[in-house]
């Protein structure tokens, strides 16, 4: 029992962790609507700029503390700035927009900090006077994870005093409610949402400058902090602070019972949930959102003025030009193989895959106004369906990829299910669980799935085989793939989905199931998604959780689709060509390339802020488009 | 007229053949130097210093070797594009290097594919050698089971009879934990696993684990844990008292890439897998060492060993071959002996895998950081199955 007592205390120290990184969040989303991708990098920042204080300072009780508050401050300063020089510039621009600016941001911050403090694990000081440990209930418990233990709640109401009981604090809960009438009534927005924004990231840096004496600063911290925070925020409920501190202790002690609880015998089977500690937290969010979809303690917020008031120029079908202009392109790619016969080729045929993978995502986000964090699942899954029915089963390889949109569509019908009836970010949260799931269970069932490895040996048929015959096979299929969709989108069925995107209610009035359509579409953009996955598998040989169902997968498809542009049919096809293309031109040049390509990204935000295909379209398109 | 024009022939192929001899030999290089950058920068540095050796040294057939290197991204996916680019655009004669497993298997699959030698130098797992070997595909250093079984001596010593294990959750680490517990429970009938911990890897949850692994009681306790999850668990583990009257024994631990960042934390008396340069002398060692250290004025870990000896392989390899010729170069590399710093090594012709070792001792403090003492050299060659069960494991080809 002591020992259970003592694992409580665990998770207690954790939870004060997790709570600070989403207290940063939580609070930035609620007034200024930012889904702030970057919040992980501050939280980064915080660790790296904490060790370098602290080591200037002087390893004393002094220099320690000193250390972690001027990291919280110099975090905080940073974010000051980030909101002055670039997101006042994408207020006005679709939300999407604004995640694509501070993932665009993350990728430079990262590399800041490899250029700066270089690549290696760099292991901070503990903390002087706090380093030993008490023994409570017989076992000892460091005395840091008090002081973390107690960290937590003083936030939490240190926070509560500043938004209740101050006037700016009135002014925030203000804004997060109504910002355009906390705006007429005359309060400088602006500053407003610099000092909401900067004391965000000065919680993100505290929260990792806090983490010195628990683990060393490394460069893969961003996208752990950053996914942890998500989950947090969102279990708790957006915008809800005392939420947050709910669902990180839910997590915190979750996450602690499963490691010490260890094996457990259920039917004659033995499992260790230590195992479990990949993607407890992924459980524990799907299982809140089915419940609850608002997550514990949130409340549905009013819909934004500046958002409602920008509608934005109906899909038209295009014309006879657009069709000719779309075969003779297609005609030129099946010539290439004419020209080129080596490298060329595969990287053509990367395109198409991430082209077909990119199209299916906006398929849902575009039309369906559907945003999914977790495509990747039905790519891998498709890869895992062909991959496995080939090497395992033994099916022809034709077979085997044929079945690879159909365990796609499967898996997005199961988990579309569950999805389609919640909207926004807490759908997108609900698709990652989902997908970290998959993962999961692909990367654990080592008998079936290779675990961590993957399977090798998934090549074409011998007629297939060749670069330039699989580059036409791929292009047909991808061709064909995107017709279909294309097709959908201006039969009924597209209308139908548009009009639930636009205005459920009405579309539920005249008729339009529109859960029913929504869940249709999941399906389609699964299938699609699993046939891009089927093609990917068979041009690489091999597949493994990493390179198909990672949650990095899906964030490159949401970039690619962001950067050609949401609302258009050719956007995610030139996002798809411009990001494989960039990361691979760069990456062989530089060491810096995701600085490089985020410096592009933020450029491309900056001039294009429809995309690059909505902003030409709204610059040399059609007179209805031009804004 | 006939005769004439053969002699032209023979005299532009002799041209042509002078053209090439002047054209440096292009080998393709990929790793994940940015994912796994503590282990793959003095690999870099390792490679880099013995391909200037062998350039100095006149090249290989006479013609200089130039190394074309590529970030993998950690990634198996862009690992591939990568070893294709460097097959296709840049005409490289064979591939070489990757750290992780999966993308290990991904390019030895592709080279299976394409049909070119790939020298996998430092992915660990058993498999890239055994369940999913082929023909194309030799790999440098000792594998997860060779170092788990190099450790199993001392385990065995110690006589616990309570083991706890915990391991980094993925291949590595499940692998080692398999053989250690397989050739233990062999070697010690009576020998109890009492609890097994698999964290995520690089998100180790410490506290909870040092906790769990402190209540089952153990004697000893093996763990594969490495890099930044092996500093969380070393700390914490020291404050929550894990390690006082407890036997440990970590695989890798002993590398300085992992050692070296704990400082004056190292533990003490921790049986490991390591490379203790400081303290090894051997003329081949000696020479290795001496050149490292003033080529890049800094000492060497255990990746310069292995990014070293895999260059001086390629070069071992092709010289033996005469040829760029794949299927010539991997007749070449069967049975191949290269000198490396650790001495001279064996490319099996049963399993492709060289018989490079590793050094196992213990660990302890000296002037503020870690260092291995009472080590030995274990030479790989002692440390692998008999040959009939290699070769049941080994696809035939």
């Amino acid at each position: 029992m002591s020992s259970i007592v003592a694992q409580l205390l665990n998770g207690l120290a954790s939870a004060s962790t997790l709570f600070l990184v989403a207290a940063g969040l939580s609070l930035i989303f609620g007034v200024t609507r930012i889904v702030n991708f970057a919040h992980g990098a501050l939280t980064m920042l915080g660790i790296y700029v904490a060790y370098s204080f602290i080591g200037a300072f002087g390893i004393t009780a002094w220099g320690f503390w000193a250390g972690v508050v001027s990291a919280a401050l110099a975090v905080g300063a940073l974010g000051a700035l980030i909101e002055i020089a670039l997101l006042r510039r994408v207020y006005r621009a679709p939300e999407l927009f604004q995640l694509l600016a501070t993932f665009a941001l993350t990728l430079v911050l990262k590399d800041f900090v490899l250029w700066f403090w270089g690549a290696e694990d760099l292991l901070g000081p503990r903390a002087p006077g706090l380093r030993g440990s008490v023994d409570i209930f017989g076992s000892p418990f460091p005395v840091y994870d008090l002081v973390l233990i107690a960290i937590g709640p003083a936030v939490l109401a240190a926070l509560w005093f500043l938004l209740r009981r101050t006037r700016w604090g009135r002014l925030v809960r203000a804004a997060t409610q109504d910002r355009e009438m906390v705006a007429a009534l005359g309060v400088n927005q602006k500053w407003l949402f610099t000092g909401v924004f900067a004391l965000g990231a000065a919680l993100a840096g505290l929260s990792g400058a806090l983490e010195i004496p628990r683990e060393p600063a490394q460069l893969s911290l961003d996208l752990t902090a950053i996914s942890d925070a998500f989950v947090v925020v969102v279990v708790g409920g957006v915008g809800s602070i005392p939420g947050a501190f709910l669902a990180a202790l839910l997590i915190g002690e979750v996450k602690a019972l499963c490691v010490g609880i260890g094996t457990v015998e259920l039917l004659g089977m033995s499992f260790s949930l230590s195992k479990l500690t990949l993607v407890v937290e992924f459980v524990v969010m799907a299982i809140v959102l089915v419940l609850r979809p608002q997550g514990l303690l949130g409340k549905p917020w009013g819909p934004s003025r500046a958002a409602a008031a920008e509608v934005e120029p109906p899909l038209r079908c295009p014309g006879r030009a657009v069709n000719i202009a779309a075969i003779a392109a297609i005609a030129a790619l099946a010539a290439l193989p004419l020209v080129s016969q080596g490298y060329a080729l595969v990287l053509a045929i990367d395109i198409f895959v991430f082209a077909l993978f990119a199209a299916s995502l906006q398929f849902i986000l575009g039309a369906g106004g559907m945003l999914s964090f977790g495509h990747a699942a039905y790519l891998g899954i498709g890869a895992y369906g062909a991959g496995l029915l080939l090497v395992k089963a033994g099916w022809p390889m034709e077979a085997a990829l044929a079945a690879a949109p159909l365990a796609g569509a499967a898996l997005a019908a199961l988990v579309g299910w569950f999805c389609v009836r919640l909207s926004g970010v807490y759908l997108a949260m609900l698709t990652l669980a989902f997908a970290q799931i998959a993962w999961s269970v692909v990367y654990q069932w080592d008998a079936l799935t290779g675990g961590s490895n993957g399977l090798v040996g998934i090549w074409p048929a011998a007629w297939l085989g060749s670069r330039p015959a699989f580059y036409w096979l791929t292009l047909a299929l991808v061709a064909a793939a995107l017709w279909l969709l294309r097709r959908a989108l201006f039969a009924p069925f597209g209308y139908a989905l548009r009009a639930g995107r636009d205005s459920p209610l009405r579309s539920d009035a005249i008729g339009i199931d529109v859960h029913r359509i929504r869940w249709i579409a999941f399906a389609a953009a699964g299938g699609a998604a699993g046939l891009a996955g089927g093609l990917f598998a068979f041009s690489k040989g091999s597949i493994s959780p990493d390179s198909t169902l990672a949650v990095s997968r899906s964030i490159d498809a949401l970039v690619m689709v962001l950067l050609g542009g949401v609302q258009t049919l050719t956007g995610p096809l030139a996002g798809a060509a411009a990001f494989t293309w960039m990361q691979d031109a760069i990456a062989r040049n530089t060491d810096y390339w995701r600085a490089i390509l985020g410096a592009a990204i933020l450029a491309i935000v900056l001039a294009f802020p429809q995309g690059i295909v909505g902003t030409l379209r709204a610059r040399f398109g059609p007179r209805e488009d031009r804004a | 007229m006939k005769k004439a024009g053969l002699a032209a022939l023979a005299l532009a192929a002799a041209l042509a053949r002078q053209a090439v001899a002047q054209e440096p030999i292009k080998l393709g290089e990929l790793n994940s130097y940015k994912v796994f950058a503590s282990f793959l920068e003095p690999y870099r540095k390792g490679w880099q210093l013995a391909l200037e050796e062998v350039n100095a040294a006149g090249g290989v057939l006479g013609r200089r070797i130039e190394i074309v290197s590529r970030d993998d991204n950690g990634n198996p996916g862009d690992a591939v594009r990568a070893a294709e680019e460097l097959l296709a655009r840049e005409n490289v004669s064979f591939l070489m290097g990757t750290f992780a497993s999966n993308v290990g298997l991904a390019v030895a699959d592709l080279a299976r594919q394409r049909k070119a030698l790939f020298l996998a130098a430092e992915p660990l797992t058993d498999k890239i050698v055994w369940e999913n070997g082929n023909r194309y595909t030799f790999r440098l250093r000792p594998s997860t089971y060779m170092q788990t079984a190099m450790l199993i001596p001392e385990a065995v010593k110690l006589r616990k009879k309570r083991w706890a294990i915990v391991y980094p959750n993925y291949e590595y680490g499940q692998s080692a934990t398999q053989a250690f517990k397989a050739l233990l429970a062999k070697a010690q009938p009576d020998v109890e696993f009492v609890t097994e911990q698999a964290t995520p890897l690089g998100k180790i949850d410490a506290g909870p684990v040092v906790q769990a692994l402190a209540d089952a009681k153990p004697d000893a306790i093996f763990s594969s844990l490495f890099a930044g999850d092996l500093a969380r668990f070393v700390r914490e583990g020291d404050t929550r008292g894990l390690f006082k009257g407890r036997e440990v024994l970590n695989l890798l631990g002993g590398e300085p890439e992992y050692l070296d960042p704990l400082k004056d934390e190292a533990p003490e008396g921790w049986y490991v897998t390591g490379y203790p340069w400081y303290a090894i002398s051997t003329p081949e060692h000696d020479r290795f060492l001496a050149a490292y250290r003033k080529r890049w004025n800094d000492y060497p870990r255990a990746g310069s060993v292995v990014g070293y000896s895999m260059v001086m392989t390629a070069a071992a390899a092709i010289r033996r071959a005469g040829s760029l010729d794949s299927e010539k170069l991997v007749a070449a590399m069967k049975s191949l002996k290269v000198d490396t710093p650790f001495g001279n090594i064996v490319f099996r012709e049963l399993d492709h895998q060289s018989t490079m070792g590793a050094y196992v001792g213990r660990t302890a403090r000296k002037d503020g950081k870690g260092v291995m003492t009472s080590w030995t050299y274990s030479d790989g060659a002692r440390f692998l199955p008999p040959d009939a069960e290699v070769r049941k494991l080994r696809p035939a080809e």
